[in-house]
């Protein structure tokens, strides 16, 4: 705990602070990073009350569940309508799918459970062992690894996975690709980065030309991290940088990618708000089809997107736009009653804004 | 053998008949010491009790109370349930005067619990020297409710009545002690922490405490930030006296293991309850007396300032946090923990 509080010093914060005035350039800048947890940080701190007025820091698609395809949601409906035991993460129940949320079939019947781990999911399918389990998989590269441990692991038979994974690294790509594109640096994901490693950015730096630095969590970290990617700016230069070198190395949890490696293959994936994006999804290699659910199942869920009428979620997770911006936000649109996505994960730009200060640049 | 109504609550002790009345004077009227603040009190059974009044603003409140479990870290629901209304009357700045208690219970409730709660909320009571005037017993069917409820409602008098609106601009902040402990204490109890914590419910009547700071004068507005936390209790003041808060993130006083649990629960410790703790305006020339007054007694000698009301912002609390930046600090959604109180 002590450390922690050493991650927040006031005095080295305030050196910070004139680091990011002094190496800020002279024109408006807009550094993205794609991390709910870092968002919480930025908000819970008020750390964009310490940047210069020209400098605006937003959240991208960083919250899994808001990324999560209208389509993977409506397969995991269908399963749990099918009468399987689906499980999934406590923020996915609440997000919802072209017809209902998870939580609403709940309602009707439907035998949804909320569990904090793939694992947790494997101990359900060894309980009840006459009935399929499905565990709707969700996140980046951060809870894949889980996903991919409990395969290798040889599962039972009734347990199954909708696998709905996706990859950060080509996310960032896509922000790039798609115009108009106002973007001149990112912060990297601390926790994706301890996977995949600070390697893993290197190509979309140099192919894009942007500087990217991992960081970690604390506010002395993202401050530390911001005044670096404004140091590239001003010095002209594009690089990755690593902020975050107490837990994220070049080349990452080796053993993590050799689980991926083994356990998936990577496709394209369908992001929420942004549409397909290639290469940024994991599906199962054929050895482990048999534990695929959505082959059991025989679901595919319908393409297109059903997007609630003035909700702006889609500009929030393309770092467009910020939540104040949407028109419903904070009045139709609130934690307690979410119209978009961004609203119901917890990770989810819209939601932080709402619980920790409505309006963070004070 | 015992008989069943010796051991457990049953319909029979709501009733109104014998089993009723031997319930009342065998095992509750015998806890409370103090028993009438006038010609009629608790003792006569009747229908309702009569009290002298001295001069002064008569404050009345009620609360019920169905904090669950029933006994937690540092106290439980009868500690609770006369505690919460004593300092309900103490933050609007009136003394004690008298309370009443009423009981509604589940039928099959062990009576030694019931006895020991009251005898919880019994001694709490003496201690301050606040007589029990009247109560009431009912007993619900098994089912129909989760044990007990507890409500209390109290009278104090006040000379001069501190409302929750009355913060001017200039006005300190001044919490009186540690946030957030009640709210950890009763996550604790219900076993839904990953780790063991020695934190207890700082549940605690504030009388004693503060009935000489309120001799100062200087107090300008005053809440006990139950459910909600302080955060709650300062948007309210704030958005009630029509000013703006700023509150210091490094001044606001969180025992190291209710922070270390919040970081590792993802929990805001502003917005879990207290229930032995209030948040008070200060006129800024009065200050100093109303701090060494808190810091006399044991219960309030960790007070601090921890905020000013300001003229910008009117309604909204403004967290300048420890590395310096600024933020709203928000009305909690609702409660992180359900059903303390």
């Amino acid at each position: 705990m002590a450390e922690i509080f050493q991650l927040r010093d006031p005095l080295l914060a305030r050196r910070f602070r004139e680091l990011l005035w002094r190496w800020a350039p002279n024109r408006p800048v807009r550094i993205v990073h794609v991390c709910g947890t870092h968002e919480i940080t930025i908000a819970q701190h008020g750390l964009r009350s310490l940047l210069p007025e020209n400098v605006e820091v937003l959240e991208g698609p960083g919250c899994p569940v808001c990324v999560t395809s209208t389509q993977d949601l409506d397969c995991a409906l269908r399963i749990a309508e099918k009468g399987a035991i689906l499980c999934t993460f406590g923020d996915m129940t609440r997000v919802p799918g072209s017809r209902m949320t998870l939580e609403e079939a709940r309602a009707e019947g439907a035998d949804v459970r909320v569990v904090l781990s793939a694992a947790d999911a494997v101990e359900i399918a060894l309980r009840n062992p006459q009935k399929p389990v499905v565990f709707f998989a969700v996140g980046f590269e951060t809870t894949a690894p889980g996903t991919a441990a409990v395969l290798a692991n040889r599962p039972p038979e009734n347990f199954f996975v909708l696998v709905s994974h996706k990859l950060i690294p080509p996310a960032l790509g896509a922000l790039l690709s798609t115009p108009p594109v106002s973007i001149d640096a990112f912060l990297a994901p601390g926790h994706v980065s301890t996977v995949i490693g600070a390697g893993a950015y290197r190509e979309i730096s140099e192919k894009f030309r942007v500087p990217i630095v991992v960081a970690g969590f604390e506010p002395l970290d993202i401050l530390y991290a911001l005044s670096l990617a404004l140091r590239q700016l001003r010095e002209g230069r594009a690089e990755v940088e690593n902020a975050y070198p107490r837990a994220v190395t070049e080349e990452g949890n080796l053993r993590a990618k050799e689980l991926f490696r083994e356990v998936f293959q990577v496709g394209p994936a369908i992001w929420r708000g942004i549409g397909e994006i290639p290469d940024s999804g994991f599906y199962l290699r054929e050895e482990f089809a048999k534990h695929d659910a959505k082959r059991e199942f025989g679901v595919e869920g319908k393409m297109g997107e059903e997007k609630p009428p003035g909700c702006r979620c889609a500009e929030v997770l393309m770092a467009k736009a910020f939540p104040t911006d949407c028109p419903l936000y904070g009045k139709v649109c609130t934690p307690m009653t979410p119209v978009g996505p961004c609203m119901v994960g917890s990770e989810g730009a819209c939601n932080i804004w709402y619980r920790y200060s409505g309006r963070p640049r004070l | 053998m015992k008989r069943l109504t010796e051991e457990k609550i049953t319909h029979l002790h709501g009733a109104g008949g014998a089993v009723m009345e031997k319930l009342l004077l065998e095992h509750i009227l015998p806890k409370f010491s103090l028993r009438r603040a006038g010609p009629i009190g608790l003792d006569e059974l009747d229908d309702g009790a009569v009290v002298d009044l001295p001069p002064g603003k008569l404050v009345v409140t009620t609360d019920s109370h169905v904090v669950k479990p029933l006994f937690f870290p540092g106290g439980d629901i009868g500690k609770l349930a006369v505690t919460g209304t004593v300092n309900d009357l103490v933050v609007m700045g009136a003394r004690p005067l008298a309370l009443t208690l009423a009981l509604v219970v589940e039928e099959g409730f062990p009576i030694a619990d019931l006895e020991q709660i009251l005898a919880s909320a019994a001694s709490v009571l003496s201690e301050l020297g606040v007589p029990l005037v009247t109560g009431d017993t009912k007993v619900m069917g098994k089912g129909e409710l989760d044990g007990l409820v507890i409500n209390t409602t109290g009278i104090g008098i006040a000379e001069n009545p501190v409302s929750d609106g009355g913060l001017r601009v200039g006005d300190y902040l001044v919490v009186t002690g540690p946030v957030g402990d009640h709210g950890m204490a009763i996550l604790a109890a219900r076993n839904e922490l990953p780790v063991e914590t020695p934190i207890q419910s700082d549940v605690a009547p504030l009388w004693p405490a503060l009935e000489r700071a309120l001799t100062t004068g200087g107090i300008t507005a005053m809440k006990d930030p139950t459910r909600g936390g302080l955060a709650a209790a300062l948007n309210e003041m704030a958005r009630k006296s029509r000013v703006g808060i700023e509150v210091w993130e490094e001044k606001i006083p969180v025992r190291p293991e209710v922070q270390g649990l919040c970081e590792l629960l993802g929990f805001s410790p502003y917005e879990l309850a207290c229930e032995g703790r209030a948040v008070i305006g200060v006129a800024p020339e009065k200050l100093e007396e109303v701090l060494a007054a808190l810091r006399a007694h044991p219960l309030t000698a960790e007070a601090q300032v921890i905020g000013q009301a300001i003229p910008e912002y009117p309604g909204k609390v403004i967290l300048r946090t420890a590395v310096g930046g600024r933020r709203f600090l928000e009305m909690p959604i609702g409660d992180p923990v359900p059903r303390i109180c």
